[in-house]
């Protein structure tokens, strides 16, 4: 195995990594501060904030020859016997050195800075920086800059990393954002008429390392330190990139990518990224309610039965004696429940009519599949679990069904009570489908919002959204994510989980960790979801194949 | 110094010297079809090799050596450039090759194309170069009438387009990777090496890039032999196995505070002060020199008592210059203030640094920052020294940047206040009496643009 001496200290790497300074360092635990590299984009190697002195070990003799001057460490590649020293005077000197330069022209108006907090020119400067400013003095300017719907550019801000600009190029393929002008008088900039319009614009405010390049969607919304991280996955497509919910008090403020190199590397689209208003949506439903006889009433000019809103506990019992009461039940379970809600689910439908016909719930489909020259590809089909609903499914006898085989189910009228599992963001279903189900005994709807469908049931329950929900989502290439709760649901809602957990009769609160290994334990299809779950998930196809 | 007769510049005052008849009539073109005829490619890097040719674009590597580092059986294309995109100050000598003697360079690419084994050619030509442009273009088609240039040259198996390319006036794009990027049709920020361009260059094929004086001097190897070549010159110093000697004529570029200023051939190797008093006439006015730029503003500067310093590849560097670089030999005299100077050198670099690397977009703007206050008056002293800073670490060579260009910037500096830094300080103690000895930050002054 190659061994690289970072430090003094060596380290093995893989006989076949190819690696630079930068992460040859990092596996010794060393930071090479760097602004332009990133393991996504192309190497420039322009921001000279990497520079490292290295040198070579002769494998026979020992010795050790250095190169006579610094090198960047983002462009340098390792190799056995690589030499790197990160912190010898001279490197410290320069690192100053570049962290004054980059001062020379920049605002320095942290306070005002949603980028402060998280800021690579601050972090470095506190510690590789001089405190002493040796250059002159002069008013600066805070030119902003539209640079497209999502994007605003603060021109000073910037540092010329040109990551964005990179982005376009390589990742995205849009090639909008450029550089103008020369020397210290450089700007990022669009071409006039093109602007800043694709649906992956939202990472370049991720790359930026500084405040240049502020997301209008987070723009003045919250300072970064007082966001809390969770590690999610998004629900909005079937790719189910591994993401980041930033939250406060039970707020979402905004998504980041979490690298995966399995899913999504380092990016998210902009469908998923400024995917989670609904979850704030007034118009959510948040209360678990029935129909009851009684006259019924006039509301905003619509007629709406009579209702009575259920206790959280009292929906434990109550839902159960009136759906077996109804007699033969047939259930949809929703794409958008984790692996663990819809295993539950399936169980409780079967306690209540051990015949109970289960069939997946709708799956949205919007256009095709859209890739990038990047590898990146956004998916048609807008649910976050059908994979890992199917394999449930198929565990309960249930496999190869649809969401119309349902429809047409009830609508033979096989079934005298449904329950039909929902949680979608946005409009589903029509008058029309809706109508087959008007004549059920009982009809469970649990959604996030109105709909045609919630308005014909008996039983209304609210839903909950992905990042109020923990569990498990296998994506369209089979790769399970397992992930937790990052805030609470509205209002006291209790999220599907806790309410199947419940109506199992199951003690304690919600483990959703104990109904995976359960899970686990009895499907070989989902046997790879036993043990603990690595950050960047599991392929459950890796188990079948061997 | 011997009696020496020019070579390259020997169209130069002949009537029509620039058609392809009075190339013709003087010897031209005859080596190459003697070439073409007798030689392998081999034969020909060979040739240069042992010629000790070295790059007349400023950097004076071996061009011989050069045209090795291609990958040996490519399967092509491998491209040739030809850097005309003459800018650095001072510097003129490929505009009078360009605008005298045409095909004179047109026959050193093709020789040099067929060395290296290139089957199209570029020229990267200034876009200040109106005339050098339309005499290269009518050279260009002159000598495609004539079968010299084409498919199967003079009935040969080998075939070379020339284009002739008009950059957009950016120092930069003199830098070869600078200049590939601009070809390629992008910005002209130098590439990281490696690869370097013998490896992966324009369109990421093979690609040699060399100077138009450089193609002349291929062309007057082919015509006139390896030994009347090694004879002109200063020989290899065998105290140091690393200089492979100085061969060949030399244009220089002689301008600045001389009586006769101009482009003259000599020898490599001849001392500035006998280019300035033999081909200039002197210093102008009767006055004495101040300083003396070697080859180019960013080779730095030679005081009067360096200028017995040969001008060859070695020289200038034995006195704290940069190099030989471009060889144009601006004299300073001594009623010319050297703060002037630097001000002007370091507006040029500010305008001219592509932006792309941290410590010479920021330093080259700091710098002219720091002089346009000194000149109005509030230098301080400590400015001094953090110029001096700026000019040590900025640059290639010690490794923060990526092209030579910072180090080109900051050797003006370097030298000027390393030579000359008593008349800094009495300038500086002259015109701000009371601030001179300030070391705090103090407010910056607008500063005018360089248009």
């Amino acid at each position: 195995m190659p061994v690289v001496i970072v430090d003094g200290q060596e380290i093995e790497i893989g006989a076949d990594e190819r690696l630079n300074c930068i992460e040859a360092a990092r596996r010794a635990g060393k930071e090479i501060p760097h602004y332009c590299w990133h393991p996504g984009l192309s190497v420039v190697a322009s921001c000279r904030m990497c520079l490292i002195e290295t040198g070579q070990r002769d494998a026979a003799t020992g010795k050790i020859s250095m190169v006579p001057k610094l090198v960047p460490g983002c462009q340098t590649p390792v190799k056995d016997g690589t030499v790197i020293v990160t912190e010898s005077p001279l490197v410290k000197e320069s690192r100053a050195r570049v962290e004054e330069a980059l001062l020379i022209n920049h605002p320095i108006d942290c306070p005002i800075c949603d980028k402060a907090g998280e800021c690579l020119l601050q972090d470095y400067h506190f510690e590789h920086g001089q405190a002493e400013r040796r250059a002159d003095l002069h008013p600066f300017t805070s030119r902003k800059r539209d640079v497209g719907p999502t994007v605003t550019l603060f021109v000073d801000r910037c540092i010329m990393c040109t990551r964005c600009v990179r982005f376009t190029r390589e990742i995205s393929g849009t090639a909008e954002l450029m550089v103008t002008s020369r020397g210290a008088k450089e700007e990022i900039d669009v071409f006039p008429g093109h602007p800043l319009d694709n649906k992956l614009s939202g990472n370049v405010v991720d790359l930026c390392p500084v405040g240049a390049l502020g997301d209008k969607d987070f723009l003045y919304q919250q300072r970064v330190w007082f966001l809390k991280r969770e590690a999610n996955v998004c629900g909005g497509c079937s790719a189910g990139c591994s993401i980041s919910t930033e939250h406060n008090q039970d707020a979402v403020y905004r998504l980041k990518p979490r690298e995966n190199p399995h899913v999504n590397k380092w990016w998210i689209c902009d469908d998923g990224r400024y995917g989670w208003h609904h979850l704030h949506d007034s118009s959510r439903i948040l209360e678990a309610s029935r129909k009851v006889a009684g006259p019924a009433h006039r509301v905003h000019g619509s007629i709406t039965p009579a209702v009575e809103t259920i206790e959280w506990a009292d929906v434990v019992t109550k839902l159960r004696d009136d759906l077996k009461a109804a007699g033969r039940l047939a259930v949809a379970v929703s794409p958008m429940l984790t692996v663990e809600e819809a295993w539950m689910l399936c169980a409780v439908a079967r306690s209540i009519d051990p015949e109970a016909w289960l069939a997946p719930g709708f799956v949205p489909v919007t256009g095709t599949d859209e890739s990038f020259p990047g590898g990146f590809t956004i998916r048609a089909e807008k649910c976050p679990n059908r994979r890992g609903v199917e394999e449930v499914l198929a565990l309960y006898g249930a496999g190869g069904r649809s969401w119309n085989d349902l429809v047409a189910h009830v609508a033979a009228g096989k079934a005298a009570a449904a329950w039909i599992t929902g949680g979608y963001p946005g409009p589903w279903i029509d008058t029309a489908t809706a109508e087959a189900f008007a004549g059920l005994v009982q009809l469970v709807v649990q959604d996030l919002f109105d709909s045609p469908l919630m308005r014909l049931a008996s039983w209304r329950l609210p839903a909950t959204g992905f990042a109020e929900r923990a569990g498990t989502w296998v994506n369209v290439a089979h790769h399970a994510q397992s992930f937790s709760q990052a805030i609470r649901p509205p209002a006291g809602v209790w999220p599907e989980g806790r309410l199947f957990w419940n109506m199992l009769g199951r003690r304690g609160l919600y483990d959703p960790v104990s109904v995976r290994q359960q899970i686990a334990g009895s499907s070989a299809a989902l046997a790879a979801l036993a043990g603990e779950m690595p950050a960047t998930g599991v392929d459950l196809r890796i188990h079948q194949l061997a | 110094m011997q009696p020496f007769k020019p070579v390259l510049l020997e169209a130069v005052g002949v009537p029509d010297g620039y058609t392809l008849a009075s190339y013709k009539s003087r010897g031209g073109y005859a080596p190459l079809e003697k070439v073409l005829a007798e030689k392998q490619p081999v034969d020909v890097v060979e040739m240069v090799k042992s010629s000790g040719l070295r790059g007349r674009g400023g950097a004076g590597f071996s061009t011989g050596l050069k045209w090795t580092f291609l990958p040996k059986d490519h399967p092509g294309p491998i491209y040739l450039c030809i850097n005309a995109d003459e800018s650095e100050p001072g510097t003129f000598n490929n505009r009078i090759l360009m605008e005298d003697d045409p095909h004179q360079v047109i026959e050193g690419i093709i020789l040099s194309a067929y060395a290296t084994r290139a089957s199209t050619a570029y020229i990267y030509l200034r876009y200040e170069y109106p005339r050098s442009w339309h005499r290269l273009q009518a050279a260009i088609d002159e000598a495609y009438a004539a079968g010299y240039l084409g498919k199967n040259i003079r009935g040969s198996a080998f075939s070379l387009d020339i284009y002739l390319h008009r950059g957009a006036a950016a120092y930069i794009c003199g830098e070869e990777t600078g200049l590939i990027e601009s070809l390629e049709g992008k910005r002209a920020w130098p590439r990281i090496k490696p690869p370097f361009p013998a490896i992966e260059g324009l369109f990421r094929k093979p690609t040699v890039v060399n100077n138009i004086e450089t193609m002349a001097c291929v062309a007057q190897i082919a015509r006139r032999g390896i030994e009347w070549f090694k004879s002109i010159g200063v020989p290899a110093d065998p105290a140091n196995p690393r200089d492979p000697g100085s061969y060949g004529p030399k244009l220089y570029c002689l301008s600045g505070h001389v009586e006769k200023p101009g482009c003259y051939e000599a020898p490599l190797g001849i001392t500035a002060r006998e280019l300035i008093d033999r081909f200039g006439g002197g210093v102008w006015k009767g006055r004495k020199a101040k300083a003396v730029i070697p080859g180019g503003i960013s080779m730095g500067l030679m005081t009067e008592s360096e200028l017995d310093t040969p001008l060859d590849f070695a020289g200038p560097g034995k006195v704290g210059c940069l190099g030989l670089g471009t060889a144009a030999v601006v004299v300073i005299d001594d009623q010319t203030s050297i703060v002037d100077f630097l001000h002007n050198s370091c507006r040029f670099f500010a305008h001219e640094s592509c932006g792309q690397c941290t410590p010479c977009r920021e330093g080259t703007s700091w710098s002219l920052r720091m002089l346009e206050r000194i000149k109005a008056g509030k230098g301080r002293l400590r400015d001094l020294d953090i110029l001096l800073e700026i000019g040590n670490t900025m640059g290639m060579m010690p490794g923060s940047t990526i092209c030579g260009l910072a180090d080109g910037a900051a050797w003006p500096i370097k030298n000027a206040i390393k030579k000359f830094r008593g008349e800094f300080e009495d300038y500086i103690k002259r015109t701000n009496p009371s601030g001179w000895m300030v070391t705090d930050p103090v407010p910056a002054l607008q500063i005018v643009g360089a248009h």
